[in-house]
């Protein structure tokens, strides 16, 4: 546990760690990484990519001969965890990406997580396997069937070690409940159920039952001319298995108790902050829009990204959050070119650290944003091959605005707006992060003095 | 009387003058409104969700396929465009049109 952990901004250097993935210029569409999770205790770190795949990467044990090498990740497990899907009846493609991917908490030797694409959740079993049984009376080592009359001798097979192997098994697929496009999956605390969220409907599993799910929400107005809003996250509280938040496309989050009814279409509780309609625009919806929503470990808070912002609301205030952090607010004079390149709609995720003390979303030109709450300090930095020299201290990065450009600024003309930084994950007690640029994973570490 | 005409004019004029210079956002809405003059007045209204709602729609239909086939035994089907992204429209689609999808067999290269 580092003294490190939960110290001011100003204290923490982060350094450049490691970095998965291709070099090479070009992206392959399949490569690119659409989430990253840690498991609760950070010994396993989970990417999924668009094209259906789940990589897991596993905490190296702490070695003395290099105390500064502090436990890099190394590849655990690969698998197709979803493939690509075409449904005839309503002719719809259904795409491998992998939206989501979430772990339970280890109830014993093996791994579960439950990963999904816009259709389909599935749980996944992690094993390792360091012994077979050898030995086989009516087989051979090889696994040909021996003919029975030639054994004169029997034996008792015995375990023996073999090489570690990990195998990764699909132990439920939960199918066929959403008409929608799902975009969150949520494990409750009571470890017996989680929830799936589309765009209009949520659905409430029990990890044993695949064949039903119960809809705790459903926001889908009987004439669809009538639809103003879509869930865009939802999420459960970490300690109360009965309550849950779901965010939409109106920029308001509703929290729900699963104990006031079934169906949870009203809520207990309404976050919306006040707008002021002589600002409104033709964007202030769009950008208003929240593309995450997560809850603080402590449950007292929840966190919502949208397109400019990242704002911290107390659960017990509804009416305007406590904090507005803002991202790139630069790019308000820039609404209508990202309107025209589709960027206005990415749809950025935003993360807590261990002590929620401080809180990190991505932006665009490879750049990602810390915000420290208690310091109110923020910084700047950015995940690039160029600052990939092991254990490298990454400079903090600023964008120019307007007027004389500083040497080492960037302006905001020059910012790639293809190198977005949608996903990003914290350690759960350590700072240690995982950020996603494109098709590459870096991880990044503070500075072990 | 003139003198006030020309000062409520004055007036105005500075006000619109203000409202550009005090919000990015509605300059560049008005610059999209110059680019696009019919777009619509609500953006987040239904035309905009619904769309989002419809990801992943293609146009494939078995029926009209089949029928098409069996009617055109002796002509020639007739081709998509070279710009095969939107299978739409008078054109009966067949299954050759429609991208293919298959799945990764190639392991990540994260794992490599």
């Amino acid at each position: 546990f580092l003294a490190g952990f939960g110290s001011l901004m100003q204290d923490v250097l982060w350094c450049f760690s490691q970095v998965k993935g291709a070099i090479d210029a070009g992206v392959t569409e399949s490569d690119i990484i659409s989430t990253v999770e840690f498991n609760h205790t950070g010994e396993l770190l989970a990417t999924g990519d668009k094209g259906g795949r789940v990589v897991i990467f596993q905490r190296e044990q702490e070695s003395k001969n290099q105390p500064h090498r502090r436990g890099e990740y190394n590849v655990y497990s690969t698998f197709q965890s979803h493939e690509p899907e075409f449904d005839y009846l309503k002719s719809l493609e259904i795409e491998e990406k992998i939206n989501k991917i979430r772990w339970l908490p280890q109830q014993n030797a093996a791994y579960f997580l439950l990963s999904t694409n816009d259709k389909t959740v599935k749980l996944w079993k992690v094993s390792e396997r360091d012994k077979r049984p050898e030995g086989y009376n009516l087989k051979d080592e090889d696994g040909r069937l021996r003919d029975p009359s030639m054994i004169t001798v029997l034996r008792v097979p015995v375990l023996r070690p073999m090489d570690l192997m990990v195998e990764a098994t699909p132990r439920r697929v939960f199918a066929n409940a959403h008409t929608y496009h799902i975009n969150s999956i949520s494990v409750n605390s009571d470890y017996e159920t989680y929830m799936s969220a589309d765009d209009l409907r949520i659905n409430l599993w029990n990890f044993e039952i695949t064949n039903q799910s119960f809809n705790i929400v459903d926001i889908k107005p009987a004439n669809m001319e009538e639809l103003t809003e879509v869930i865009t996250a939802a999420e459960f509280h970490p300690h109360h298995c009965n309550t849950f938040v779901y965010s939409s496309s109106k920029g308001t989050i509703r929290l729900c108790d699963m104990r006031t009814a079934a169906l949870c279409d009203r809520h207990a509780k309404f976050f919306e902050e006040p707008e002021d309609p002589s600002n409104r625009s033709f964007f202030s919806e769009i950008i208003s829009s929240i593309s995450d929503v997560k809850f603080s470990h402590s449950g007292r808070y929840i966190m919502t990204r949208d397109y400019l912002t990242v704002k911290v609301w107390d659960l017990n205030m509804e009416n305007r959050p406590i904090e507005t952090y803002q991202v790139h607010d630069y790019l308000r004079s820039k609404l209508c070119s990202l309107y025209e390149n589709d960027c206005i709609f990415d749809k950025f995720e935003c993360v807590w650290n261990g002590s929620d003390s401080v809180i990190m979303t991505g932006s665009y030109n490879n750049f990602f944003r810390m915000f420290d709450r208690n310091t109110k300090r923020d910084v700047t930095l950015e995940a690039s091959r160029e600052n990939s020299k092991p254990r490298a201290i990454l400079k903090p990065r600023k964008v120019c605005v307007g007027g004389k450009r500083r040497k080492d600024e960037i302006s905001v003309d020059s910012l790639d707006f293809s190198k977005k930084i949608l996903h990003t994950a914290w350690h759960p007690s350590e700072n240690i992060i995982a950020v996603a640029a494109t098709n590459n994973l870096y991880i990044f570490q503070d500075k072990v003095n | 009387i003139l003198l006030d005409v020309s000062l409520t004019v004055s007036l105005t004029v500075f006000q619109e003058m203000e409202d550009k210079v005090l919000s990015p956002e509605k300059a560049e809405e008005a610059k999209l409104k110059a680019r696009y003059p019919h777009l619509g007045q609500k953006p987040g209204g239904s035309d905009f969700l619904r769309k989002r709602l419809q990801k992943g729609q293609k146009y494939f239909d078995s029926g009209d396929y089949n029928m098409a086939k069996a009617k055109m035994k002796n002509k020639q089907l007739p081709t998509a465009a070279p710009d095969k992204t939107e299978v739409t429209g008078d054109h009966i689609p067949t299954p050759q049109d429609l991208p293919q999808r298959k799945p990764s067999l190639v392991a990540s290269k994260l794992a490599g």
